[in-house]
């Protein structure tokens, strides 16, 4: 495994999921890579000038362009012969991939290049103040869907993004979750071993806009998924290929320690709809660990 | 070789001799033949480049972005609203000093939508930190894509290009054009080398979050580049004459009769050769008028188009785009170019022709001539049709 590859001394708040996310991501890709970042938290913090916490090739373009730009460095890669041994690693949060970047993410995943596109996913745009996404939860408090006496924070649930992905029939698309760090990391050795268009959408904590306690974002990140709030799957070419089991907890679990839910935990009927969310998944991806299976987790 | 082509195809030709690596694009009318061209060359293997058909101007731009940074030479086209879509990136390609050349087949912006030539595409991305050059033939079209790459790539310059040909009028239109040798391409533009790319032997971090305390030096040193191109322009010229053997005089701005002239028209672009035209024909007459050519809008050559103009008494500028609400702006151009001087122009009119592709006869020009002698003319449209005018809501 490489390391110091995404160093130490950038200017990320305590306890963030998408610095430890993008370290083991990295890690795991190995030096021979090109980083193409969308503008947002990450760029912001590992690349104020003169310092950088990159020791791979990085490239920072704008906010909705890392597909397009990825796909012309892949072109460039192919035109000079050099594709083989380099891997190319787009990155978004999750505005700039589910929202403004959508469309350049199809156009990346249409054309079938070889690129790998990481979705670190904190759930609203947390670089500009907490402003609600489209991969934003139901009833979040954002401060563009705030809570008020007409209004129960962001009134619809996130986007399919995996599904929307999915649909371009590309060769892998994954979830996974900065709480279980060897799976990241397997996933993105996976996707990487595979030619063309590869997909992770990686579910990250943020303190701050989450507010949660810093120390609890493995913690925070792990409720998610073992609620069904945030499932594991994996699929290749379209076809599910694994999900992470698991013994659902009480999604007040996962909402209880965080601030940007609390306006619901005493409100029944809203806990109650993002519960049948939670179970919608659970059915879905039959996520429900059997007895006979406990050993495994 | 001469050949009989549309302007689309010779463009197309002349990309092909520059050996780009990466072609990238979205079809809109009237830039859509060249790529078209491209992509069956691409096709039947006349031309080793990766052709990237993408789903926006947006992104063809930012797809020609990330092959310039990986250091492999890129070309892209587009016009109108396509040329708009990519402003965001236009800017960012030019702050990365990222040599990627354009060709800008110029037509008019929506609303109202409309398929035909003005400059008003091309003109509104003055500030974006791109070269313009304006052709005004299908030759100058050819040869001026040779000479964007060769000024792009100056390791002086280092800064994106865009050539901008009149839509239809050039895109469309069919000219006898010298389609030159492969090998005098090559020797009068080498290989892309760029000192920064994206290398995994050699890591650096490109397009970082920049504060206040270096961001204005980044800008400071496009205003101080865009001077020096004023400076490397007239060597190409004189290098590309002697390769080529054709002469662009200074690649700043052409003079057509203007020594002794007492009315001279500036404009850029296709019309240019309308004017020609009318100053022959005039000249035998006995009239003493000329035209002043911008090959080179930016940077603008202000010094050169001074010592044009400072003997003439009587300018009118012919702008193809607006500044809508202040000066048309190459008429602001020149008149700041003549502001101050002791000796300039008394007379500097303002005209505006040929918007979303109405005509610019002869008797346009004409008539530009003629309104030269009246009073100074702060701002007038020629070719205007006052009954459209009439009606009123409410």
């Amino acid at each position: 495994m490489d390391k110091d590859l995404f160093v130490y001394g950038h200017t990320a708040c305590a306890g963030c999921g998408q610095s430890l996310a993008s370290r083991l991501v990295l890690e795991a890709a190995g030096k021979n890579t090109i980083v193409v970042n969308n503008t947002g938290c990450l760029e912001v913090f590992s690349t104020g000038y003169p310092e950088s916490c990159w020791g791979v090739p990085f490239i920072h373009s704008l906010f909705e362009n890392a597909a397009a730009v990825a796909s012309g460095i892949e072109s460039a890669l192919k035109y000079l012969g050099k594709k083989d041994k380099i891997n190319v690693l787009a990155q978004g949060g999750d505005g700039g991939t589910a929202d403004i970047g959508l469309q350049a993410l199809s156009g990346m995943l249409e054309r079938g290049h070889d690129v790998l596109y990481i979705c670190y996913d904190n759930e609203a745009y947390m670089n500009t103040g907490i402003q609600r996404s489209g991969l934003t939860p139901l009833d979040t408090n954002t401060t563009t869907s705030p809570i008020g006496e007409k209004s129960l924070g962001n009134p619809r649930p996130k986007k399919p993004l995996l599904e929307i992905v999915n649909a371009h029939g590309i060769a892998y698309a994954a979830t996974a979750s900065v709480g279980y760090p060897q799976d990241v990391q397997r996933k993105v050795k996976k996707a990487l071993s595979l030619l063309g268009p590869k997909f992770l959408h990686l579910h990250v904590p943020c303190p701050l806009g989450w507010r949660h306690e810093p120390r609890q974002t493995i913690l925070v990140a792990r409720l998610a998924v073992e609620t069904g709030l945030f499932p594991l799957v994996e699929y290749e070419n379209g076809v599910l290929m694994g999900v992470r089991k698991i013994k659902p907890k009480p999604v007040e679990e996962y909402l209880k320690l965080q601030a940007r839910f609390r306006h619901i935990l005493n409100k029944p009927e809203e806990l109650k709809r993002i519960q049948e969310g939670a179970d919608f998944n659970i059915q879905r991806y039959n996520l429900k660990l059997e007895e006979a299976e406990n050993r495994e987790v | 070789m001469k050949k009989f082509l549309e302007g689309s195809r010779a463009v197309a030709e002349a990309i092909r001799l520059c050996k780009p690596g990466v072609i990238s694009a979205y079809p809109i009318t009237p830039q859509t033949h060249i790529v078209e061209e491209l992509a069956q060359m691409v096709a039947n293997g006349e031309l080793k480049a990766e052709f990237v058909n993408v789903e926006s101007e947006h992104s063809a731009a930012s797809c020609v972005l990330g092959a310039s940074a990986t250091g492999v030479r890129s070309y892209t086209a587009s016009s109108s609203q396509g040329i708009l879509l990519m402003g965001e990136v236009l800017f960012n390609i030019a702050g990365m000093r990222l040599p990627v050349i354009l060709t800008c087949a110029n037509r008019a912006v929506s609303a109202p939508i409309n398929i035909w030539n003005d400059q008003q595409d091309s003109v509104s991305m003055r500030d974006t930190g791109w070269i313009q050059l304006y052709v005004e033939n299908n030759q100058e079209a050819v040869d001026f894509h040779f000479i964007a790459y060769r000024l792009a790539e100056d390791k002086s310059i280092l800064l994106p290009v865009m050539v901008c040909m009149d839509g239809f009028i050039l895109t469309h239109g069919i000219e006898s054009v010298d389609i030159p040798e492969g090998e005098k391409v090559d020797k009068f533009l080498p290989a892309y080398q760029l000192p920064y790319k994206l290398d995994v032997e050699n890591p650096l971090t490109l397009g970082p979050l920049v504060g206040p305390d270096y961001y204005m030096e980044t800008r400071y040193a496009i205003q101080q580049t865009m001077k020096d191109a004023l400076g490397v322009l007239p060597k190409l010229a004189k290098e590309f004459k002697e390769i080529f053997g054709r002469d662009y005089q200074d690649l700043l701005v052409e003079e057509y009769q203007v020594k002794g002239a007492k009315k001279v028209i500036v404009a850029m672009g296709s019309v240019c050769g309308t004017i020609k035209e009318v100053v022959d024909q005039m000249r035998a007459k006995g009239k003493k008028i000329g035209l002043l050519k911008i090959m080179c809008f930016r940077p603008f050559p202000y010094e050169r188009v001074y010592q044009a103009l400072k003997d003439v008494p009587k300018v009118a500028v012919l702008d193809k785009a607006l500044s809508l609400g202040a000066q048309a702006p190459l008429a602001e151009e020149i008149k700041v170019a003549c502001w101050g001087k002791k000796k300039a122009p008394k007379i500097i009119s303002s005209f505006v022709a040929g918007l979303g592709g109405r005509d610019i006869t002869a008797e346009s020009i004409k008539e530009i001539y003629r309104r030269l002698n009246q009073k100074e003319v702060s701002l007038d449209f020629i070719d205007l049709k006052p009954e459209l005018l009439k009606e009123k809501y409410g």
